[in-house]
């Protein structure tokens, strides 16, 4: 498989201004390709997540540039940023945010029902093969907060799975998780990216989960030291 | 677009937050269902007491007043002209009182398209003789058929028939203040003497009851020629030509037009009942402002638990946008939910202030100044069931607004990182 760019940052620098001017963020510059699975390690406050809210295109407040798909995410209006999340990016948190007056399936449908792309019907069958090929098919008629912890992250990535994004982004995605499900979740990228070639970036702070992946980028302050 | 997605995401927010939206729609179905029970039956009253007058009342009224004549002799010699003149203590002269040509002048009335019909009137000032007593009256010869076909002079029998006086000859309908006071029921004779001393017993036909206490007192009916009789007066002699008009509003200008035309005075109702229109207007001034206010206490209703909701639900907000909905599409979701708070309790509104009209509808009414009415007065206008839904989607929609924007603006960022 050739190398095809799926994202790429360009000098992103970021200062919060409140009320004393910091420097986050320093001349960020690197790129993922298409297939890899990469993670993103660092001390506490180093700027991980500050840079994973960027590269999702939620924050706007950066200087630089970010090219997902080959397309410049700047001057963009938020209707336009909102579209390019919903179809190329899957976003997982650390705490598994499910909207909680809907069921598992509804969840997972959501954003599929938004692209608009496919009917109703379809949207559904895609939802529960994605909760099937994450172990969790029973549960898709329950509501969203009657579920476990990992169930919940299970949940939350067959949500980031089920436009087939060009890029599946997780902050922290095992934090929240005892050793076990942090297991199953890290197994499940690791299918992810073998059988089904998804692009994955992940900030951890569990060097044993970095140790894993295809590539580590490794920040300190707000720079990259190693990728 | 999306609509459909937006529907049923605002649905669930909805259904699990059940208990507030249903007492914000239940604030928006009270303020809807007083708003028009509250104009249904001021407007009710309002057309009762408008009637009372207005119905009876002709639109324009052609009469003789009895005054001085402006043009006194010396004005028109033509020797004095562009000299002043001054002429103390002129006396009116009583022999202008009758309408003349006034059989013309009703052929012209009944060939006019603007006039819906003419009843023609004469008044005569008379006393009622009990014992030793004279009670002072008026005797209105009227032409019944006309009188109550144009001016509803039947609703106001209570007991008798209004055309008794055309077929009874010397026959009288009394008000019934004065029958009471006369001690007659219908089928006894009165007797009536004239300003001229002359006498005559008039039948007793029948009895009625306008309303209003103090003509009920003084006021009786009989036919036409009946009071020419009584006054000596041929049978071309009127002194009231009394028109109803199709428009109403035309009432005042038709009023001068006919003075110019046929050289009497005249008098359109606007003019002779101007107190009834304020009065009208203050009450439905008084009912919508209370309508109004209702509805604007039920909007800050709305816009608290819209509040509400997103305060509690900016985890959900954060994870719409997050996944891709845009801050329009958040918007709308909240517009969606404010509209339907909106909907659902006006329409329900709707239903209630109709059932509370038909409540008020069935309220026992008597009153004996209004023998016609058994119950309130609803009006039922589609115009109220318009303004309330309006009203209320305006108000909802406003209530919705500034929490919609809110919600629309909420940064996800700030959100997860606050976790
Ligand atoms: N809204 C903010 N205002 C000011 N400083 C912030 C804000 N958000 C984050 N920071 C600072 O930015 C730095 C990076 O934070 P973050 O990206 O959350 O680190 P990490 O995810 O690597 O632990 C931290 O020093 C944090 O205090
Ligand atoms: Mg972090």
């Amino acid at each position: 498989m050739s190398k095809v760019v799926s994202l790429q940052a360009k000098q992103i620098n970021k200062r919060f201004h409140d009320p004393v001017t910091i420097h986050v963020l320093k001349d960020v510059t690197f790129s993922i390709n298409s297939g890899e699975f990469v993670s993103v390690v660092g001390k506490s406050g180093c700027g991980k997540s500050t840079l994973l809210y960027i590269l999702s295109t939620m924050d706007t407040d950066y200087e630089g540039d970010l090219i997902i798909g080959g397309e410049s995410m700047r001057n963009r209006t938020d209707q336009q940023l909102a579209h390019v999340r919903n179809e190329k990016i899957g976003f997982v948190f650390q705490f598994h945010y499910l909207l909680s007056e809907f069921t598992v399936l509804q969840n997972v449908m959501l954003p599929g029902l938004k692209l608009g792309k496919f009917p109703e019907e379809h949207v559904r069958e895609q939802a529960l093969d994605k909760l099937d090929q994450l172990g969790i098919k029973k549960l898709a008629d329950k509501s969203a907060t009657q579920i476990s912890g990992g169930e919940k992250q299970r949940v939350s990535i067959a949500r980031a799975l089920i436009n087939n994004p060009s890029i599946i982004m997780c902050d922290e995605p095992t934090g929240n998780l005892d050793k076990v499900n942090g297991q199953i979740v890290f197994d499940i990228f690791k299918e992810l990216t073998e059988q089904f070639h998804q692009t994955l970036l992940v900030v951890t702070h569990d060097p044993d989960f970095a140790s894993k992946t295809d590539r580590i980028i490794e920040m300190e302050d707000g720079r990259i030291i190693k990728q | 677009m999306n609509l459909r997605l937006i529907f049923s995401i605002a649905k669930s927010l909805l259904i699990a937050r059940w208990r507030q939206t249903l007492v914000a729609a239940v604030g928006v179905t009270f303020s809807i269902t007083m708003f028009i029970a509250l104009l249904g039956f001021m407007t009710g009253l309002n057309d009762l007491l408008d009637g009372l007058i207005l119905n009876r009342t002709a639109h324009v009224r052609l009469y003789n007043e009895i005054e001085p004549n402006g043009q006194q002799p010396i004005t028109l010699a033509p020797e004095y002209k562009g000299s002043y003149n001054i002429v103390r203590s002129i006396k009116s002269v009583n022999s202008r009182e009758r309408i003349y040509n006034s059989g013309a002048i009703i052929q012209a009335l009944k060939k006019d398209e603007r006039v819906i019909g003419i009843a023609p009137k004469i008044s005569a000032q008379v006393f009622f003789n009990e014992g030793a007593i004279d009670i002072t009256g008026v005797v209105n010869g009227i032409d019944a058929q006309a009188e109550s076909r144009l001016f509803h002079f039947d609703d106001y029998i209570i007991s008798g028939h209004s055309r008794d006086i055309a077929i009874v000859s010397n026959s009288i309908i009394l008000g019934k203040g004065l029958a009471d006071k006369l001690l007659a029921t219908v089928g006894d004779v009165v007797q009536v003497t004239t300003i001229s001393q002359e006498r005559f017993p008039l039948k007793v036909v029948g009895i009625f009851q306008s309303g209003v206490q103090e003509l009920d007192k003084v006021q009786s009916y009989a036919s036409v020629s009946t009071v020419q009789k009584i006054l000596g007066k041929p049978n071309n002699y009127i002194t009231d030509i009394q028109i109803k008009v199709k428009d109403i509003d035309k009432a005042p200008q038709m009023a001068r037009e006919f003075a110019q035309l046929f050289n009497t005075d005249t008098e359109d109702i606007q003019t002779a009942n101007s107190q009834f229109e304020t009065g009208s207007f203050v009450r439905s001034l008084i009912s919508y402002a209370v309508g109004i206010t209702l509805l604007i206490v039920a909007g800050f209703g709305i816009y608290n638990i819209l509040n509400m909701m997103i305060y509690e639900k900016m985890d959900s907000i954060a994870i719409l946008k997050a996944t891709g909905f845009s801050g329009k599409d958040v918007n709308r979701i909240f517009m969606v939910i404010a509209l339907s708070i909106g909907l659902f309790g006006g329409v329900l509104g709707l239903l209630f202030g109709f059932l509370t009209s038909l409540g008020i509808d069935q309220i026992p009414f008597n009153t004996l100044a209004l023998p016609t009415i058994t119950t309130y007065p609803v009006n039922y206008s589609p115009a109220f069931y318009l303004i309330g839904s309006t009203f209320s989607i305006v108000t909802t929609y406003l209530a919705g607004w500034a929490p919609a924007r809110k919600a629309s603006q909420v940064d996800p960022v700030v959100i997860i990182r606050g976790k």
